[in-house]
């Protein structure tokens, strides 16, 4: 009976791991089945490279979008980056454990609170606070970059706190036993070996600031225009499937899935290149 | 430990079973789904609707115009809801039935001096063809244009009604009325377009053509710029369905439209 | 001029300080901001009454409900389906080419925004499958959401119980699917629960995915097949249809505390995990 019963288990658990698969292989399918066709059809240089975008007219030029995500997560990685980086650095290595215990609570706090919540202090606060003293409509590059880096800060700091409360402690007591203040064991030593982890970080956040919707849509102004100031508004690939969603149908509904596999593919690289990062670290110990 | 595990499968297995015993439903359900305008209305003639007709379940779910036709046609809801002047061609296989009209106020910021505009210089600012305040009377400043999103039946209706209208590429687009009118209220250079129930004293509606935004202009005609609120349906759509209909064009359905802020539909 | 280390220190450490405030500064400027706009609204009678006027008055007691059933139709599904792919893959398989495929696949979709999986939960759920807008649609969308993360953490989990224990375990006499029941799982379940709680924690937040497959009804849901509403897409509704401002902070403040709420859960539940394998 004990054999019939491991049988059951493994064939069972065959079963439940190719459902799971099945379904998230469906969905890969399901957007690379709508898009990719679509791709073809209108021609991959219009697609991307066109800046005409008017779907009742049959046009879908999604190059403004793409520019414009580009854009946001670059400036929303200016932002988040460094301040996510220098805080996990320095509440790790300068900061006492009982600050910590604080403060690592209410960064996983802010890392919960939904996206929308974000985009509407950005309309309220933000955005009117960018119009008077920087000009323009307020919803702009600008808002939605700062609002994304401050979105993107608990991923990047969580992540690298992880990298570098890894490190040996054994890599600080030599430094110091050598005679390096604390600052150079830090970005002598210890940056260094936490470095992929930190890139990691950095990569994963990205991946998270090109897939934003909600917060975007709120405080971006979604002009289709490529940006000429920061200031300007625009309209990312992710608030361009969001607006046309409701409104898209045959051809248009399949450029929204083709502009699905484009976000798709970027991450995807994003991905490839986290993971080689992170498994450099792993070979490294 | 290998209790506590089994223990948690089994409640969060019955839990599973009370959630699909619901399966059978007992009561009908009718899903109304499109025009955000309308929704609130939809959802107060659902609730008064549903305290003398407990049988029935209406839920409202939003989308916009667009959605609302498309997911008719589907089926995937029964009652589609349609602010638009006209509707488009797919919903020929519809029934539609005008339950309200509304108007469509222009709106600025209470700080700008403008106070009238034509349908002429309405069309040319939202064409971009007129960007600059003054040259409608107003300080020397870009105009900042307000629009809504594609699917949406308030900008469908105001583009139809105001015509010939090619969206200057410099408009900011929000998806829905309040995002729109929260934009005007603090863009002292904006100008954009919502549904006249969402008039309030943070923005100000232009006259048009001479006419004020008002119930009174609306009901007269001398305002223009308004557009009707279409159900829509199947035309094999349930008793049940009807019936809910027919409360929507009573006495006491419109009664509640027009206490809320809409214009009755006739 | 080279200089001293000692002053390079204190720069450092300024500029890194300097950083590291502004950011804690932000952050509690956010929640604060939020609370002393929202708390006043929170009471118990806003938490346990349902909403009136699309929201304008009334309380969020749908919308809580929804909030709850919501997170939980999508683990019922995702847990299992997850724990059981990860099980098999770490215990029944082998490292292959293909595992380290089906890896990074997980991987790549736990990146796709979720716009796109909202996109494709209308279609495929609420208008294919004939669903309709439902917990159910909503559930199933938000599940095949989460399974990555839950495969990845879970995967983790299992792997990182020491290979020891297994082989005591055989040596013992005990078959493999006994192993796992009885030594691996319990070892892994801090890990596996931090997945899910991960999972939970990305529903409740989750909004572009939700609207469009669970829908927006403010109703009581009777059955998996009943539309409902979170706060999240609450919040959402009133703040841009312009609906109540008021409402709109005071579902924010009770949506931030839930996420504390969340987070409190599961450090307890860890603490209370970790001490009881220490015994």
């Amino acid at each position: 009976m004990k054999f019939n019963g491991e049988k059951i288990a493994k064939y069972s658990l065959m079963l439940v791991a190719f459902s799971a698969l099945a379904s998230l292989l469906l969905i890969a399918v399901f957007i690379l089945k709508e898009g990719v066709p679509f791709m073809f059809k209108v021609g991959l240089k219009d697609f991307l490279f066109s800046s005409d975008w008017n779907p009742q007219a049959g046009k879908f030029g999604i190059y403004p979008m793409i520019v414009a995500s580009l854009y946001v997560t670059f400036g929303a990685m200016l932002i988040g980056a460094p301040l996510g980086v220098a805080g996990a650095i320095f509440l790790n290595e300068f900061v006492p454990k009982s600050v910590m215990r604080v403060i690592k609570p209410t960064i996983e706090l802010l890392a919960g609170i939904p996206s929308v919540v974000f985009g509407f202090l950005g309309v309220m606060v933000l955005a009117p606070m960018i119009r008077s003293y920087m000009g323009g409509p307020g919803l702009s590059v600008l808002a939605a970059a700062i609002i994304l880096g401050i979105m993107v800060l608990p991923t990047v700091i969580s992540i690298s706190t992880d990298a570098i409360a890894a490190v040996p402690n054994s890599y600080r007591e030599g430094a110091l036993a050598l005679g390096a203040t604390r600052w150079q064991s830090v970005h002598m030593v210890i940056i260094k070996a936490a470095r992929s982890g930190i890139i990691a970080s950095i990569i994963l956040a990205m991946g998270r600031a090109l897939g934003e919707t909600m917060a975007v849509i709120m405080v971006a102004g979604n002009t289709v225009k490529i940006p000429q100031t920061v200031t300007d508004p625009v309209r990312t690939l992710t608030a361009n499937i969001a607006l046309e969603m409701a409104n898209a149908t045959g051809l248009a509904r399949e450029a929204l899935f083709a502009t699905g596999v484009v976000l798709f593919v970027v991450i995807m690289i994003l991905n490839a290149i986290a993971l080689s990062a992170i498994k450099s670290r792993v070979r490294k110990k | 430990m290998r209790n506590n595990i089994q223990a948690i499968c089994l409640v969060a297995g019955l839990g599973a079973l009370t959630l699909l015993a619901g399966c059978g439903k007992s009561r009908e359900g009718i899903t109304m789904a499109g025009s955000t305008a309308f929704q609130p209305f939809a959802e107060k003639l659902a609730e008064n609707y549903m305290m003398s007709h407990a049988e029935v379940s209406v839920t409202v779910q939003g989308g916009g115009s667009a959605l609302g036709v498309q997911t008719t046609l589907s089926g995937t809801a029964q009652i589609g809801m349609a602010d638009l002047v006209k509707l488009p061609k797919e919903a020929d296989a519809l029934k539609s039935l005008i339950v309200a009209r509304d108007g469509i106020a222009i709106v600025v910021n209470p700080a700008n001096s403008v106070e009238a505009l034509t349908q002429d210089q309405i069309r040319d600012i939202f064409n971009g063809k007129i960007s600059n305040w003054k040259e409608v009377g107003g300080v020397d400043h870009s105009i900042s244009v307000v629009s809504r999103e594609a699917g949406s039946g308030t900008r469908s209706s105001f583009e139809q009604i105001v015509g010939n209208v090619n969206l200057t590429d410099n408009a900011l687009i929000q998806n829905a009325n309040g995002t729109v009118r929260e934009t005007v209220a603090k863009d002292a250079n904006a100008i954009g377009y919502v549904s006249h129930g969402l008039i309030s004293e943070r923005i100000k509606a232009l006259k048009v053509d001479g006419a004020p935004c008002t119930e009174d202009a609306i009901m007269s005609g001398t305002y223009k710029l308004v557009r009707p609120i279409f159900l829509l349906t199947k035309a094999d759509a349930t008793p049940a369905c009807n019936a809910f209909l027919d409360y929507v064009m009573s006495a006491e359905g419109q009664e509640l439209i027009h206490k809320n802020g809409l214009i009755r539909a006739k | 001029m080279r200089i001293p280390p000692k002053i390079t220190q204190v720069i450092a450490v300024a500029i890194l300080g300097t950083a590291t405030f502004l950011t804690v500064v932000i952050l509690v400027f956010i929640i604060g901001f939020v609370l002393s706009k929202g708390l006043p609204g929170v009471n118990a009678e806003f938490l346990l009454s349902a909403p009136k006027d699309m929201g304008r008055a009334g309380g969020i007691f749908t919308t809580l409900v929804g909030t709850v059933l919501l997170p939980l139709v999508a683990v019922a599904i995702a847990f299992p389906l997850g724990v059981g792919t990860a099980v098999y893959l770490s215990e029944y398989t082998r490292e292959t080419q293909l595992t380290r495929a089906l890896r990074f696949g997980t991987d790549c979709l736990a990146g796709i925004p979720s716009i796109i999986f909202g996109l494709f939960g209308f279609i495929f759920f609420v208008v294919m499958l004939k669903m309709g807008w439902s917990l159910l649609s909503g559930g199933l969308t938000l599940a095949i959401m989460v399974l990555p993360t839950i495969i990845r953490t879970s995967e983790e989990a299992i792997r990182s119980v020491p290979n020891s224990y297994r082989e005591v375990s055989f040596s013992l006499g005990a078959t493999r699917w006994e192993t796992v029941l009885k030594v691996v799982l319990p070892n892994a379940l801090p890990g596996i629960v931090t997945g899910v709680m991960l999972a939970i924690g990305r529903s409740i937040g989750e909004t572009a995915a939700v609207i469009f497959t669970a829908g927006s009804s403010l109703r009581m849901p009777s059955s998996v097949f009943d539309s409902v509403r979170t706060m999240s897409v609450h919040f959402y509704i009133l703040a841009t249809e312009g609906i109540s401002d008021e409402k709109a902070y005071a579902t924010a403040a009770v949506l931030i505390l839930s996420v504390l709420l969340v987070n409190l859960a599961a450090y307890g539940m860890m603490h209370r995990f970790i001490s009881r394998r220490a015994r």
